[in-house]
């Protein structure tokens, strides 16, 4: 397309379906205690 | 819902329900200005947006224009529906224990102006927690934890380092049981350094996935917040040891980790201080505070700290193209293989997949939270906790907290941290203002930066 460039898979849904696992790490426990910051985190299953 | 904005002459627009980033050129990101939710897609742009566009584009741009954006639609890239709500309302979420915050040591060594701890006692009485308290906190992970296998302990205070050999105890003991327990155990440890020497380097390199370093910048803003119980500056006696541990654990699976405040609202020099210092992890966060404390943030000082997240990312990229790295944690986004929805729905787990235990073994929702009888869950030693707080935070997702539902953000802080919510407005449900518009520019930036490298 010539008047956009997409950065990424956009499967925001998709995870839905398939996540959930529950095996991903607390967000907390990594650097931040006092912000909720999730989107950081690394998904436990993204490269299996 | 779509979220657009501009930055270092990027034209960004998230489509926020697909998760989806796009960056596009000045005739698509005005002609979004013209096209509602839900989108219904023409067989060719609509004549009033044409006559309206074209006293700025060509005709052909805007046509084609229009037939990009009808294709992203189409293929679920833009103006997505929310697909999670009805999800969310009927959620049976069947939450383990999977995390646990240790507070081994209820004493500091440090007198840190802004500690949310007081002064390392949670506002109850000095203690460590022993070695039997530790380990039953062990036992009641692995028997709270179901079928999930990794299991996170953070060793945490006041200062953990203090009462270091019950640290090494429990370690020890929760491998053993892990073993046992078909559990793995994953170890933190949060500390100001003064009592860190080689032994205790070894030992924590040997067991822990994860090193918080407590430094907050340059030296004259960390002496003023962080001085020892003499009133003396720490700066010079820590930072030898952290930048020791930090190459002893190859520059990765550590954080030195500081707080900005009102006085030094020029964050920027020091997250930057850390990285010419040779840290390549590094986090700097808003300090959390009522507005009373001569320290605290308030929305008078948002325009100065966005300016300065801008500075900050602005400066990471260029760092980052003359292969100068360090990594900024607020600035972490990985926009394809980032955590999955249900886990962006449902936010940090407190309260019901993460506990705190004080150094006593009473249990309650977060490190936050300690101290605060009225969230105060039960006790590791009798191993029962209480599940109607549990629940109140199971039930606490992004879509019950209004304030979440039209910020374009909520997929990436998942609705914010409840203890700041409950703090400031005396309900989870309801989230901090002022940290939720950082939130905002920080994840503003966070996807500039991603978007400057992945388009070079």
């Amino acid at each position: 397309m010539k008047h956009v460039k997409t950065l990424n898979k956009a499967n925001l849904k998709e995870s839905a379906v398939m996540g959930g696992c529950g095996e991903c790490q607390t967000s907390c426990q990594s650097a931040c205690k006092t912000s909720c910051t999730v989107a950081n985190q690394k998904c436990e299953n993204a490269h299996e | 819902m779509i979220h657009k904005y501009k930055l270092f002459d990027m034209n960004i627009v998230l489509d926020i329900y697909s998760g989806a980033v796009h960056v596009v050129d000045d005739c698509m990101y005005d002609m979004l200005d013209y096209l509602l939710e839900p989108f219904t897609a023409e067989r060719e742009c609509p004549s009033f947006i044409v006559d309206e566009m074209s006293k700025k584009y060509s005709v052909d741009d805007i046509k084609e224009s229009y037939n990009e954006i009808c294709e992203l639609v189409k293929n679920g890239q833009l103006f997505t529906d929310d697909c999670y709500e009805e999800f969310a309302k009927n959620w049976n979420k069947k939450s383990v224990v999977k995390a646990l915050c240790l507070h081994i040591a209820h004493d500091c060594n440090l007198r840190c102006k802004y500690c949310f701890a007081g002064t390392g006692e949670y506002h109850g009485k000095r203690g460590m927690m022993s070695a039997e308290t530790g380990k039953q906190a062990i036992d009641f992970v692995i028997a709270n934890s179901g079928n999930r296998k990794n299991i996170e302990i953070d060793f945490f205070g006041g200062e953990p380092l203090m009462n270091f050999d019950v640290v090494k105890e429990i370690t020890k003991y929760a491998e053993e049981q892990g073993e046992k327990h078909g559990k793995v155990f994953r170890f933190t440890i949060t500390t100001n350094g003064i009592l860190l020497d080689e032994d205790k380097k070894k030992f924590i390199n040997e067991h822990m996935s994860n090193i918080v370093l407590s430094l907050d910048g340059r030296k004259e803003v960390n002496d003023f917040m962080r001085p020892k119980v003499n009133g003396s500056g720490t700066y010079d006696d820590i930072l030898p040891k952290f930048l020791d541990i930090a190459e002893s654990r190859n520059q990765t699976n550590y954080y030195v980790r500081g707080t900005f405040t009102a006085y030094n609202k020029d964050f920027a020099n020091d997250v930057l201080h850390f990285a010419d210092l040779g840290f390549k992890q590094t986090s700097v966060e808003p300090v959390v505070a009522p507005e009373t404390e001569d320290y605290a943030l308030t929305a008078d000082d948002i325009p100065e700290v966005f300016e300065q997240y801008e500075k900050l990312a602005e400066e990471y990229i260029k760092r980052w193209k003359s292969g100068n790295w360090f990594n900024f944690f607020h600035f972490m986004i990985d926009l394809d293989q980032g955590p999955c929805a249900i886990k962006r729905l449902s936010g940090c787990g407190a309260g019901h997949e993460y506990l705190a235990v004080a150094a006593n073994g009473d249990l309650y929702p977060c490190h936050q939270f300690v101290g605060n009888k009225d969230f105060l869950m039960g006790s590791v030693k009798d191993g029962n906790f209480d599940k109607k707080i549990s629940k109140y935070f199971e039930d606490s997702n992004i879509y019950t907290k209004d304030k979440c539902r039209n910020c374009f953000a909520k997929f990436y802080c998942s609705g914010g941290c409840s203890a700041n919510a409950y703090n400031f407005n005396g309900d989870i449900n309801k989230p901090y203002e002022l940290a939720c518009e950082f939130e905002k520019k920080r994840v503003e930036c966070a996807i500039a930066i991603e978007a400057a490298k992945k388009l070079g």
